[in-house]
């Protein structure tokens, strides 16, 4: 039993439900009780759908208990079947019926309905909702994909499919519009997306592309690997999150293609991350926390292509942890594998970072603590699906991004010139970025920022971590001279000079350990 | 019942009426929902549910970005261990208790609050709330609940909740004076209205639930209560056995409705009609102006409810006889012919009423009615709206104080905004379609 106050990902069958309302015409019967509906409102608040996502409850309550559920079951996959016609179907139960054991898979068979229908076994009490979305995918590529039946004709471009994406999925739509319109660049027509925009007769025929290409390793890769054991198709293993990863992205599938690799994509974001504004952008310190695939690409881009300093970097996907482990050891960190937001919340409190990169709870996280933040990977809420066209993927999600990543920050010059007539009336420390409102207002970020931690971290973070009961104390004027200190540099000038004054034993910090500390860092 | 509702014999509006019952997909939310207003109620309370990671998720759903920095409310997760047998379930859940209570001091009152799965395993939590209690007495209270999908539906939730909680009410003694407990959760600003207007007749009264889990109300022969929502069957019920006496009224919705409300406790209290007047009669005629504004957006207007917090019935008598609205379909998970006596008297007979949902079945139908205003949850607000509908969400009713004279106008705003939105967006494309 684990007390749990708030969870990066929900249970299996929401993954499931990911998969089949991407997909278009295969409807999901999940065996579960009344309440279990309010999956259906992630799919219609979150995402704006204008469709109920295809899937059948049976809602069972107390009084069907005593009486026979198996045949509620039944009828509501016959009538489901009758009602919505779909090209397969899926059938399962959530966690309260998993308890009762009713066997949808097997009330489902006899029934002998005229399309596929599969089975779906999601242990509730053990795995979640990204382990969920791909098992689904897996199971449906199991039942319907067919052999590879025609010779592909001469002279052909090559084919590949674009496996990954679902209903909810964060930027899926614009990763697919972006990913697509760049293979076509490259001369590769794309065969089959799915779940997302899938029928089930696409499924059947994913083997008549030459190779895959794996979007999402979190949905798409138990698949992946499937199609390469038994049906022989190599797929691609990186995923185009980044400059640097999307030129990575394009050697590989053009080798996978036999084509040759052309010059490297243009994007804007190179040129505008080496015009003279983002020199202050050198060095800031970086969290980021998200699924494996985002959370690996952000560390890269951060670090190669922001010239960030990335101080922490962690998922929740547990089944990819080796991944981000590998991924921050590179980065001289180590990884911070957790689902529990506490933990999380802790190390940034720890860590001070100067921007956040995470899912919709570190954008809370970091609104409490007044730090700027980002969003880069689920779970994300309704202002995470804009309007607009802003993929992820390819050189235009690298413009996103640069954007997105840039826009909760100061803007260079502006720095500057708080650096430059620092206790100004005008250019202090406590003014907001001026493009983001609060002109000339106190905000409160800078006292939050200088919070210190006074709580014990929820679990052990990863990097050990100065105990503030241990710290020498600053003297008043030390602590005034921090204070005119720019807000965005103080945190870490604090963090420092404690970390100077501790290895040196130093009783008091007084205005000479600030600069002697700031000195001893400079480089 | 009530000598407030004067029910013509030949006018008895739907009191007979046979709904349309229903049983198949239900699109409703389980009880565990309540607690996303129980838990801003009594402020010095923790929800605890023992349940799975779909509980946990629901809970974060519902709440949208309601994640504050120490939220009152979470999971007891249960996983394999708990269900192999490997690790007891009890156990673990003193584990997870001390754990909870370590962390946050503040808290005087702990709901174990059951969820499907617990239901199913049978977990017994009755058990684990009387220990936990001796464990913890005197600084927290452990009380125990079921806010499962299957005994459960949305509302009936803090029906569930404020059942369990009658028992430990403190006896109120058959020689004091009369005195008027209003029971289901009303948004403080509400409470402090009604509060106000009650005592200015010299009603002695007392809210349940309270504010805070140290402050209950008493009860006993000389209480009379008042129900100030529709879903308490079992709320009233267990008072009643404490002696206490229920009175029947029309629910607190719209001016009408309040006035009836009110006029129940004032009959009940013989409070005179001079000071009933006096004391109401500035507010009353505040809400029938606030109404009016919002009338001609209403009017003639039709709309269909689908099944949601059992507030559809007095929702639909404020619309249909104070706005003018017309009533295609009124849908309410359940119907309880007692408390809902006063408002089936007060719907125009031949109204459709039905009773739980057959969710695509209901769909049919409302498409057929192709109602101006639709009420419904949120996994079918935009699906409506996509296909031309105007919708309300049905979930705003129950988090909005919407309960007396003074929010009378914000009630029925709740009502005419879609209507107005749409109105404005279709006047705005007309204009770019000509320019």
């Amino acid at each position: 039993m684990q007390l749990t106050l708030w969870t990066y990902e929900g249970p299996p069958h929401v993954g499931a439900m990911r998969v089949a309302t991407g997909l278009r015409d295969v409807h999901y019967v999940l065996h579960a009780p009344q309440g279990d509906t309010y999956a259906d409102l992630l799919f219609t608040m979150i995402e704006r759908r204008g469709q109920r996502p295809p899937v059948t409850y049976t809602t069972f309550q107390a009084r069907d208990l005593g009486g026979d559920t198996a045949e509620m079951f039944k009828t509501a996959v016959r009538e489901a079947h009758a009602r919505f016609q779909p090209g397969a179907m899926l059938v399962g139960a959530s966690c309260t019926a998993e308890l009762i054991q009713d066997d949808p898979g097997g009330l489902a068979a006899a029934l002998n309905l005229p399309i596929p229908v599969v089975p779906l076994e999601l242990p509730s009490y053990q795995r979640k909702e990204n382990w969920g979305a791909s098992e689904t995918f897996y199971q449906l590529a199991r039942h319907l994909v067919q052999p590879r039946s025609t010779e592909k004709p001469v002279g052909a471009r090559p084919r590949c499919n674009l496996l990954g994406p679902t209903a909810l999925g964060f930027r899926h739509r614009d990763d697919i519009t972006e990913i697509t319109r760049l293979l076509d660049s490259l001369g590769i027509d794309v065969a089959v997306t799915a779940p997302m925009g899938a029928s089930a007769a696409d499924i059947a025929r994913l083997t008549e592309a030459d190779f895959n290409v794996v979007l999402y390793p979190e949905t798409a890769l138990a698949t992946a690997q499937w199609l390469e054991r038994a049906h022989g198709m190599p797929y691609t293993r990186t995923v185009p999150i980044g400059l640097g990863a999307t030129r990575d992205f394009v050697a590989e599938v053009c080798g996978l293609a036999g084509l040759p690799v052309p010059p490297t994509p243009d994007a804007r974001a190179q040129w505008y991350s080496r015009s003279v504004d983002s020199t202050y952008l050198t060095g800031k310190r970086v969290f980021i926390f998200g699924d494996a695939t985002h959370a690996v690409a952000a560390a890269r881009i951060a670090h190669e292509e922001m010239g960030f300093e990335v101080v922490g970097l962690g998922t929740y996907s547990r089944e990819f942890a080796r991944e981000v482990r590998e991924a921050a050891t590179r980065l001289g960190l180590t990884a911070l594998i957790t689902d529990d937001y506490l933990a999380v919340q802790a190390q940034i409190e720890a860590l001070q970072p100067e921007l956040i990169l995470g899912t919709q709870m570190e954008r809370h996280i970091a609104k409490r603590l007044g730090l700027p933040c980002a969003v880069i990977s689920s779970p994300v809420h309704v202002q995470d699906f804009p309007a607009r066209y802003a993929p992820q993927m390819g050189p235009e999600g690298a413009n996103v991004m640069f954007d997105t990543w840039v826009h909760p920050l100061m803007m260079g010059l502006e720095e500057h010139l708080i650096g430059m007539f620092r206790e100004d009336f005008e250019f202090h420390a406590g003014a907001a970025p001026s493009h983001l409102g609060g002109h000339g207002a106190v905000r409160s970020a800078p006292e939050a920022n200088e919070t210190r931690v006074e709580t014990a971290p929820v679990a052990a973070p990863a990097k050990p971590i100065l105990n503030p009961g241990q710290l020498p104390p600053w003297s008043a004027d030390a602590e005034r001279e921090l204070g005119k200190i720019p807000f965005f540099v103080r945190g870490k000038a604090r963090r420092n000079t404690e970390r100077f004054a501790c290895e040196r034993g130093v009783a008091t910090i007084t205005i000479e350990t600030l600069y002697d500390a700031k000195a001893h860092f400079s480089r | 019942m009530s000598p407030v509702i004067p029910i013509r014999p030949e006018a008895t509006g739907c009191s007979d009426v046979r709904p349309l019952v229903e049983r198949g997909q239900r699109e409703v939310f389980c009880g565990l929902t309540g607690i996303m207003w129980l838990h801003r109620k009594i402020q010095d309370a923790f929800f605890l549910v023992v349940g799975s990671r779909t509980c946990a998720h629901l809970l974060q759903s519902a709440a949208g970005v309601m994640i504050f920095a120490e939220p009152r409310f979470g999971t007891a997760i249960i996983d394999e261990r708990d269900l192999a047998g490997i690790a007891d379930a009890q156990d673990e859940l003193d584990r997870v208790v001390d754990e909870l209570l370590a962390k946050r001091p503040g808290i005087r009152m702990l709901f174990l609050v059951g969820s499907c799965p617990s239901e199913v395993i049978k977990l017994d939590l009755s058990r684990a709330a009387q220990r936990l209690q001796q464990r913890h007495a005197p600084q927290v209270r452990v009380l125990n609940y079921s806010g499962s999908g299957i005994e459960t539906t949305f509302t009936q939730g803090e029906d569930a909740c404020l059942a369990a909680l009658v028992p430990e009410l403190p006896a109120h003694s058959a020689t004091q004076a009369p005195s008027l407990l209003v029971a289901g959760s009303l948004a403080d600003v509400v409470e402090d209205q009604l509060g106000a207007l009650l005592q200015a007749m010299g009603i002695d009264v007392a809210f349940f639930p309270p504010r805070r889990s140290t402050a209950l109300p008493a009860v006993g022969p000389n209480t009379r209560i008042l129900l100030a929502q529709p879903y308490l069957a079992d709320t009233a019920r267990a008072l009643e056995r404490r002696g206490a006496q229920l009175l029947t009224a029309p629910f607190p919705l719209g001016v009408e409705g309040t006035t009836a409300w009110l006029q129940a406790a004032a009959t009940a209290f013989g409070v005179d009609a001079a000071l009933f007047e006096q004391v109401t009669r500035a507010p009353r005629e505040r809400g029938t102006r606030a109404l009016a504004a919002h009338r001609p957006w209403l009017e003639g207007r039709s709309v269909f409810f689908f099944p949601d917090s059992q507030l559809e019935l007095p929702l639909a008598r404020c619309l249909q006889r104070e706005l003018g609205m017309r009533l295609t379909e009124v849908g309410t998970p359940y119907l309880h012919r007692q408390h809902m006596a006063a408002e089936l008297a007060l719907l125009p007979a031949g109204t459709r009423l039905s009773e739980g949902q057959d969710v695509d079945r209901q769909l049919e139908r409302c498409l057929q009615d192709a109602p101006d205003l639709t009420v419904c949850g949120l996994g079918l607000a935009n699906p409506l709206e996509a296909q031309g509908l105007s919708t309300k969400w049905a979930i705003e009713l129950v988090f909005t104080p919407i309960q007396g004279y003074e929010q009378a106008g914000d009630l029925a705003g709740l009502f005419s905004r879609p209507l107005r939105r749409r109105e404005l967006l279709t006047a705005g494309q007309a204009v770019q379609r000509a320019a």
